[in-house]
């Protein structure tokens, strides 16, 4: 697979997750990923997508959310910016468990975090939050010889 | 969705994804089974869910939290390996009983 990168933007609208999750989903195909790291990988950008809906932008529609996808040679860089509210305490929201919502279960870090090979949270209050994610590329095809 | 009532237990056949977008309209559906038909097991079919997410599972743990408080029960079949291994990482198997099909779920504590 060839350097590659993908942008989607879209609205702070439910129905655009598994729009996000169908994109992910047949870039990931492409890759040498299996099944199970494709299942994976739907969950996390499902997260980070549903994240930004719920928390950056509190539910409010036609806000917009940002999907980047990178595809280099070793790993699948996945990166979902939402320009909301920000989260006051990363750590915190990066805890098991930890969720402002009763109905909700607070894994949604946990899944970003357990699916993925790197994660990484930046969040400033009232300007938004980014989250970025890696996923490393098997290398099974590298050597020729 | 398929929704069967049968001696005031709801069997609900899910299909599709379960996420942000349709959990809501699950929840809905479940609750006002509860509220409005007195209905207090809950037997949920997973064999058609191809996806789900954190949101998902949430209404899972709410409906089973309501039931509980009700006296209720809630219990979940067919469950495909997939979806299975995202409900373990997130502990739910160990709250909610599980059970491999539909009849099972239906005759456990019924009593003879």
């Amino acid at each position: 697979m060839n350097h590659n990168q993908i942008k989607l933007t879209f609205f702070s609208l439910p129905e655009n997750i598994s729009t996000a999750r169908l994109l992910v989903a047949s870039v990931g195909s492409q890759l040498d990923l299996s099944l199970n790291d494709l299942e994976e990988l739907k969950v996390a950008v499902s997260e980070a997508v549903s994240n930004a809906i719920i928390h950056g932008y509190r539910n409010v529609p036609e806000n917009i959310v940002h999907l980047e996808m990178e595809i280099g040679k070793n790993q699948l860089k996945i990166i979902v910016n939402d320009q909301g509210c920000g989260i006051p305490d990363v750590e915190q929201a990066m805890q098991p468990a930890f969720s402002t919502d009763p109905e909700r279960m607070g894994l949604g870090f946990v899944f970003m975090q357990s699916f993925m090979d790197e994660l990484e949270v930046t969040s400033v209050i009232n300007h938004g939050t980014t989250i970025t994610m890696v996923k490393y590329l098997n290398q099974t095809t590298s050597s020729s010889h | 969705m398929e929704k069967i009532i049968e001696r005031q237990t709801l069997f609900l056949r899910l299909d599709g994804e379960l996420d942000m977008k349709t959990a809501e309209g699950l929840r809905q559906t479940i609750d006002s089974e509860i509220d409005r038909r007195g209905i207090r097991t809950v037997i949920l079919n997973l064999q058609k869910v191809e996806f789900i997410d954190s949101s998902g599972l949430g209404v899972l743990l709410g409906r089973y939290k309501k039931l509980l408080a009700l006296g209720g029960k809630l219990k979940i079949t067919n469950v495909p390996p997939h979806i299975y291994k995202i409900m373990e990482l997130s502990g739910l198997p160990k709250i909610i009983n599980f059970y491999s099909d539909e009849s099972s779920a239906y005759e456990e504590g019924r009593g003879a």
